[in-house]
């Protein structure tokens, strides 16, 4: 047992005082949140000012647009549209803003640029057209302002699991999101570092240190030391991420976002004060319901999500991690692995695309059952499934936990199987093995 | 623990699925002796020394290490020095030597003193920061029997010990090999190179086609392969010389060295030198006569001529 904490702490430390580890673990965090950052603040400093000269077909109904921040009218009543064109690179305006006199009834609307102004402006343009178009509407039917306000229905369906017990639960989507965002975090971190633990058996292999080594230590331990040392590096440096993650964000949400008032924000918005009154006038947003995320975020479960994360990584890393070893045994050289690698991604890559489509938007349907089961793809699966909770109006409790019974169980039988490949892998030099002579190793006795 | 040998192999067989890498081969290996294993490539020294090793256990047979059953606890006292070298190339010299004497039971502030010892004994202090890949073959080579050396183990396996080494190294490994054999290892050379072994080894075991065809002391193995055959140096005439020699003695050989001589005869029915000196003295001028000694390779490429005609005979 001495030696394999001995193991265990080479992989370990060779790997995290590597160059390359602390480089991936330093910008990995850096780059995603500059770059979440800075995607903010674009977008948030979105300083060009629209000069927009309205040509409006149906004066003067359009007469009165109110200007933003970055968006003033201005209107030539005594111009065509050609005529507008004509002058308008010789003009300082940025964009033509054409109203057909058909408007109401079905004509289309231009808006020509020089260029292309960003969706939140076009849509602030949208806004403010559909505005006016609805109150011409109101005056040709003759409908009063306040009763159409009171008749405008914004709705949405609230579909909520009924249990046995006459528990409500509303099962939704956007949970399942971050079930998904957890399973894509055990696809990434199982393939990153199996196969670090494969190509740490073919170095041993190729450097044939292997014989020297097999004569202090039983292969098994030093298989096993190899798939918990790299293990170890992998929490570190997802330990690492999160960390460094949080701390960059938080800075960088301090120095860059705190720049804005909030008074700005709304300003950047390209909602008038006007339609925002309505907006909350209008169909009351659900404060519990899908749209906002926070509430997604405060309604999952994150201590059971958490211990199912880090349970799921661990079993599907030691699964993988062995089969990987495997592998790495098998062959003198990282080229010779594909035949062997496609297999053992296979399940992974199906788990991954299945639970990106058919499990997130169909949690409880049987593909999710069968594939949240299989121990090859539940690590993925299962994640997706459990965001929606465990027991009482989430995933049944008996599904997770055979999900768990038998990822145990298929670790335990990958890396007894790896164990038998692997010892009679790592001694063997020359030819690539055929799948006949891997299964003949497998049943050498010793 | 009072046996006197060290390993005792007895009656050992590995198959694999085509092949029979080791048939029933039992050996002794004297305490505190040098022992040839000796054997053409593929012969099976290899797959006997796993065994030894414990890397892979034998189908039949068992080993004694000290007249007790070889078990895991015996991995301290054997020390393993593969025919294909290999360290960990990225790691530093003294963490890797560090290492690998850990994983042999040594404790770290042992290891420690002792790596320290060895890097100055061979001179190469400075090495131990230095990355593997940045040295030579020659110098990992010695990095190398460090490591299989350091936890000063009862028996040490050196396969193929002298490749790879040029001559003044070669020269520092031989006299380190007789320094541990006086500080009492044991130590077992696996080659099939005969010549390089005839010097320092005391005992072999020849192995062929998997099977031991061969053993015992290297001064009794050649003792016993002796053919009777004297080398004779003369000052005289060669013709002289032959017509001298009587129906028991056969001339095989004849050559000048300058003015001398040389003739080699065969002794047949019991003769001895005395008979053919007394035959030649009156003809020719003796200056030497001296019995051969086949050489290992004599011994052994005869010994496996014979085992080729045996087996011949057999199908």
């Amino acid at each position: 047992m001495n030696k394999i904490w001995l193991i265990i702490e080479r992989e370990y430390l060779t790997r995290v005082k590597k160059k390359s580890f602390l480089l991936i673990t330093l910008l990995g965090p850096l780059v995603l949140a500059l770059g979440g950052a800075a995607a903010i603040w674009l977008t948030m400093k979105e300083d060009v000012t629209h000069k927009v000269l309205v040509i409006d077909d149906k004066a003067p109904a359009f007469n009165n647009l109110q200007d933003t921040k970055n968006v003033k009218f201005n209107y030539a009543n005594n111009m065509d549209l050609q005529q507008s064109k004509e002058m308008f690179y010789e003009s300082d305006y940025t964009c033509i803003l054409w109203i057909p006199d058909n408007i109401e009834s079905g004509g289309i609307t231009k808006l020509f640029y020089k260029k292309q102004p960003s969706a939140n402006v076009i849509r602030g343009i949208e806004d403010q057209v559909e505005g006016v178009v609805e109150e011409l509407k109101l005056e040709q039917y003759k409908i009063d302002k306040a009763d159409f306000r009171a008749v405008k229905t914004n709705f949405t369906l609230n579909a909520i699991k009924y249990s046995e017990t006459g528990d409500e639960e509303k099962l939704d989507k956007g949970k399942t999101y971050i079930g998904f965002a957890f399973g894509l975090l055990i696809y990434m971190f199982i393939f990153l570092y199996g196969v670090q633990v494969m190509r740490g058996v073919i170095e041993e292999k190729s450097n044939r240190i292997i014989e020297v080594i097999i004569t202090s230590v039983r292969p098994f331990h030093l298989m096993l030391g190899k798939i918990i040392g790299v293990g170890l590096v992998s929490l570190t440096q997802f330990a690492l991420w999160i960390i460094l993650t949080l701390g960059v964000f938080s800075i960088a949400q301090a120095t860059i976002l705190d720049s804005f008032s909030a008074e700005k924000i709304s300003a950047q918005s390209q909602v008038t004060p006007e339609i925002a009154k309505d907006l909350e006038t209008q169909g009351k947003i659900d404060k519990t319901g899908l749209m906002d995320p926070n509430n997604i975020i405060s309604r999952t479960n994150w201590t059971v999500m958490i211990a199912l994360f880090m349970f799921y990584f661990l079993g599907g890393y030691f699964l993988y991690g062995a089969l990987f070893a495997a592998v790495g045994s098998a062959v003198d050289n990282e080229t010779d692995t594909q035949q062997f690698m496609m297999p053992i991604t296979s399940p992974l890559v199906i788990a991954y695309i299945f639970s990106a489509t058919s499990v997130v938007q169909n949690p409880e349907g049987p593909i999710a059952f069968w594939l949240s089961i299989f121990p090859l793809t539940s690590p993925i699966a299962m994640l997706v499934r459990v965001a929606l909770g465990v027991g009482e109006g989430g995933i049944p409790i008996w599904e997770v936990a055979l999900s768990i019974f038998l990822l145990i169980l298929g670790s335990i039988v990958a890396v007894w199987f790896a164990a038998k490949i692997y010892r009679v892998g790592i001694l063997m030099h020359g030819k690539k093995p055929s799948y006949k002579e891997l299964w003949k190793w497998l049943k050498y006795s010793n | 623990m009072n046996s006197e040998h060290i390993l005792s192999i007895q009656g050992v067989t590995k198959r694999y699925a085509k092949h029979t890498a080791i048939e029933n081969i039992s050996i002794d290996i004297p305490k505190n002796k040098i022992f040839g294993l000796l054997g053409p490539n593929g012969a099976g020294k290899t797959s006997l020394i796993r065994i030894i090793n414990q890397i892979t256990a034998p189908d039949e047979g068992q080993i004694l290490f000290n007249g007790s059953p070889l078990t895991l606890s015996h991995e301290s006292k054997i020390g393993y020095l593969p025919e294909e070298r290999g360290l960990y190339k990225k790691m530093k010299v003294g963490e890797q030597a560090l290492y690998l004497a850990r994983l042999k039971g040594l404790s770290k502030s042992k290891a420690m003193e002792l790596l320290k010892f060895w890097f100055e004994k061979f001179e190469i202090t400075t090495w131990w920061d230095k990355k593997i890949e940045e040295l030579s073959k020659g110098m990992q080579q010695k990095v190398q029997f460090i490591v299989t050396v350091l936890h000063e183990p009862e028996l040490l396996i050196l396969d193929e010990p002298f490749s790879g080494f040029d001559p003044i190294n070669a020269a520092l490994i031989r006299n380190e090999i007789l320094r541990l054999k006086e500080n009492g290892t044991t130590i077992v050379l696996s080659t099939h190179n005969m010549s390089s072994v005839e010097e320092i080894c005391d005992d072999i075991a020849l192995i062929y086609k998997s099977k031991k065809i061969l053993d015992g002391s290297v001064k009794q193995v050649k003792e016993d392969r002796k053919q009777n055959i004297y080398n004779v140096s003369y000052l005289g005439d060669k013709m002289k010389f032959s017509q001298a020699l009587w129906i028991d003695a056969e001339l095989i050989e004849s050559e000048v060295d300058g003015k001398l001589q040389t003739a080699k005869v065969k002794l047949l029915n019991n003769k001895t030198p005395n008979d053919l000196l007394k035959a030649l003295i009156p003809h020719v001028e003796i200056h030497a006569l001296h019995e051969e000694v086949p050489s290992m390779n004599d011994v052994f490429i005869q010994r496996v001529n014979e085992i080729n005609k045996e087996m011949e005979v057999i199908s």
